[in-house]
């Protein structure tokens, strides 16, 4: 029958060896040659649209990457779907944006922001996703 | 009660109380508001609601946990806690913190991560924070005659949870490097370090409802924990299968997570088993309904309805929908929330000398509670699923989904009406203990 003793081996062993593959899986991740994200393409239009992602908390309403709230649509694939000029249109929206009842904050960016946020979406659409680019958007052109 | 500073925890949990009634409310905002009624959007967006619901829940079930420990610490260490001053210094800050990032929330001052919307500045008021409240249990705990198991599996929770807030404070530019950290927080926080918390304050419970000797339940809690870590640490990979980092955490997080439901049914048969083979029955059968019952609802919730979209060939149609709201909602609830009420129920006699240990009230908030929640649990799965089948199918737009999925929130807002009365009665049980006070500690028989 398993000792106390024992047993605690078995949870202080199993918690480190755990943790140490889980730090080299993401070291390993995030090598160079691993990137699916095209991380060396991030320019300081995306940065500054990510930032007003977060600023704004679009992911309070919308999802991206297929994480949010579920309220709104997903953003993964968006410029896909409806271009953008509509995007544009929907950000710098003076009224709450409703076109099926549901409503977004009317935030009114400026141009400027309209299009940094755009650069955003921009990148996210050519992240390999491991085929969820592919489920979560069936109304995106085929590639 | 055995010690004095012991008291210190019935404010603690008096602050959940307060914050978990907050938190309802807003979860009935953003209830309504998916069925058409939104006429608080103006003052209170979705994305406003959201935040406020779900960091009330992160903070009232920090806030009881934190009262766990100020009860469990002394009376397993055999001492009083070393401060009690700064314990109250430690309750006003988390309460002040917390009531400015929730006022914040509603002039858009916030991170806009999920889970992790406290601004930045507030940030580093709650790593001191919780700096001072770890402070004080390991300092009780080093000054300690006696250290045991589930006084230290606690307090490496408490600690583990504290190191693991620091990861999302990280910044980065990319939104998949983001992701992936804001994961080690949420992710490691309650599919891991939360459940060493929890086992240390369900260990407490049944050494002290079963009278089963603690090295038994000891020796099992260390099982169940590092059967917890050896599935919940590498399952973080569930949450990369679909976020644009390498394929592998899609063979590593499909296999360990598909055993992270061990650890929970680990947890429920320990509970039940201690009970049966328990010979002391004590008196306190709200304590052991709760007991027992976040035991078996843990396992459902998390272990199982997270089992049911885990798998990488599942979650690829599952990710991003509500059915992460259907597994969410039963697990948090089945696992933290009621561990939480579980540890009220069976410390407010001993605080306040008051022995109600069993009252058809009482029961009523068991049952009510539960059965709502497990009702909002299938309305979000039904809307989940028809949303699955309906958008990522059938190729139907967003917003056409939702209007034909909206009748299942209809559903919902009738079971949170449900699981709120049952909150409403054990709230008025709460506030009928009274305030804790110095008699107990003469009057309390069964410690």
């Amino acid at each position: 029958m398993l000792s106390k003793k024992q047993a605690r081996t078995f949870f202080l062993g199993g918690t480190m060896l755990t943790f140490l593959i889980f730090i080299a899986l993401t070291i390993y991740s995030f090598s160079g040659e691993q990137d699916q994200a095209n991380t060396l393409q991030l320019n300081e239009p995306i940065v500054r649209g990510k930032q007003l992602w977060e600023k704004n908390n679009c992911m309070g309403c919308h999802t991206i990457l297929g994480e949010g709230a579920y309220y709104a649509p997903e953003l993964t694939k968006v410029i896909d779907r409806r271009g953008k000029g509509y995007i544009k249109a929907v950000l710098m929206s003076p009224v709450s944006w409703a076109p099926n009842g549901r409503k977004m904050v009317a935030y009114g960016f400026t141009d400027a922001e309209a299009e940094d946020l755009i650069a955003f979406f921009d990148w996210i659409d050519d992240i390999d996703l491991n085929g969820f680019d592919r489920v979560v958007s069936p109304l995106a052109k085929d590639k | 009660m055995k010690y004095k500073s012991q008291k210190v925890a019935y404010w603690f949990f008096a602050l959940s109380m307060l914050l978990l009634v907050l938190q309802i409310v807003y979860g009935f905002i953003m209830g309504f508001a998916r069925v058409g009624m939104d006429g608080l959007h103006e003052i209170i967006p979705f994305n406003t609601a959201r935040a406020v619901h779900t960091n009330l829940l992160v903070v009232w079930l920090l806030s009881g946990f934190m009262g766990a420990a100020y009860y469990i610490i002394p009376e397993e260490s055999k001492r009083e806690l070393v401060s009690v001053k700064l314990a109250y210094v430690q309750l006003i800050s988390l309460a002040l913190v917390g009531v400015t990032a929730i006022i914040g929330y509603h002039f858009n001052w916030w991170e806009g991560r999920k889970f992790l919307e406290i601004p930045r500045q507030l940030d580093y008021l709650v790593v001191i924070n919780v700096l001072l409240f770890l402070g004080l249990i390991l300092l009780t705990l080093y000054k300690a005659k006696r250290r045991t198991t589930t006084s230290i599996v606690l307090a490496m929770g408490l600690l583990f949870a504290a190191l693991l807030y620091l990861p999302g404070m990280l910044p980065f530019d990319s939104q998949v490097m983001d992701s992936f950290f804001r994961w080690w927080v949420v992710h490691l926080w309650v599919e891991g370090v939360w459940e060493l918390i929890m086992g240390g304050i369900l260990s407490f419970l049944l050494i002290k409802l079963t009278g089963v000797d603690r090295e038994v339940i000891e020796k099992w809690l260390y099982v169940i924990v590092g059967l917890t870590f050896l599935s919940g640490v590498l399952g973080t990979g569930h949450h990369y299968y679909y976020i644009g980092v390498n394929d592998i955490w899609i063979i590593v997080g499909g296999i360990f997570s598909a055993l992270e439901p061990l650890a929970f049914l680990g947890m429920a048969l320990f509970a039940i088993n201690m009970y049966r083979k328990g010979e002391k029955k004590h008196p306190n059968k709200l304590a052991l309904f709760w007991t027992l019952g976040c035991a078996i609802v843990s396992f459902v919730g998390a272990g199982l309805l997270g089992f049911a979209h885990t798998l990488p060939q599942t979650n690829l149609y599952t990710h991003g929908t509500l059915v992460t709201a259907m597994h969410g909602h039963l697990a948090f609830w089945g696992a933290y929330a009621m561990i939480v009420l579980a540890m009220i129920s069976y410390a407010m006699p001993n605080l306040t000398g008051r022995k109600i240990y069993e009252s058809n009230r009482g029961r009523a908030a068991f049952w009510l509670s539960n059965i709502g929640m497990l009702g909002m649990t299938v309305a979000f799965g039904v809307a989940g699923v028809a949303q699955v089948y309906l958008e990522r199918k059938f190729k139907m737009d967003f917003m056409m989904v939702q209007n034909e999925i909206s009748i299942h929130f209809v559903t919902l807002l009738i079971c949170a009406t449900l699981f709120t009365v049952g909150i409403i009665f054990y709230i008025l049980d709460f506030i009928k203990y009274g305030r804790p006070n110095d008699e107990a500690l003469e009057t309390a028989e069964h410690l």
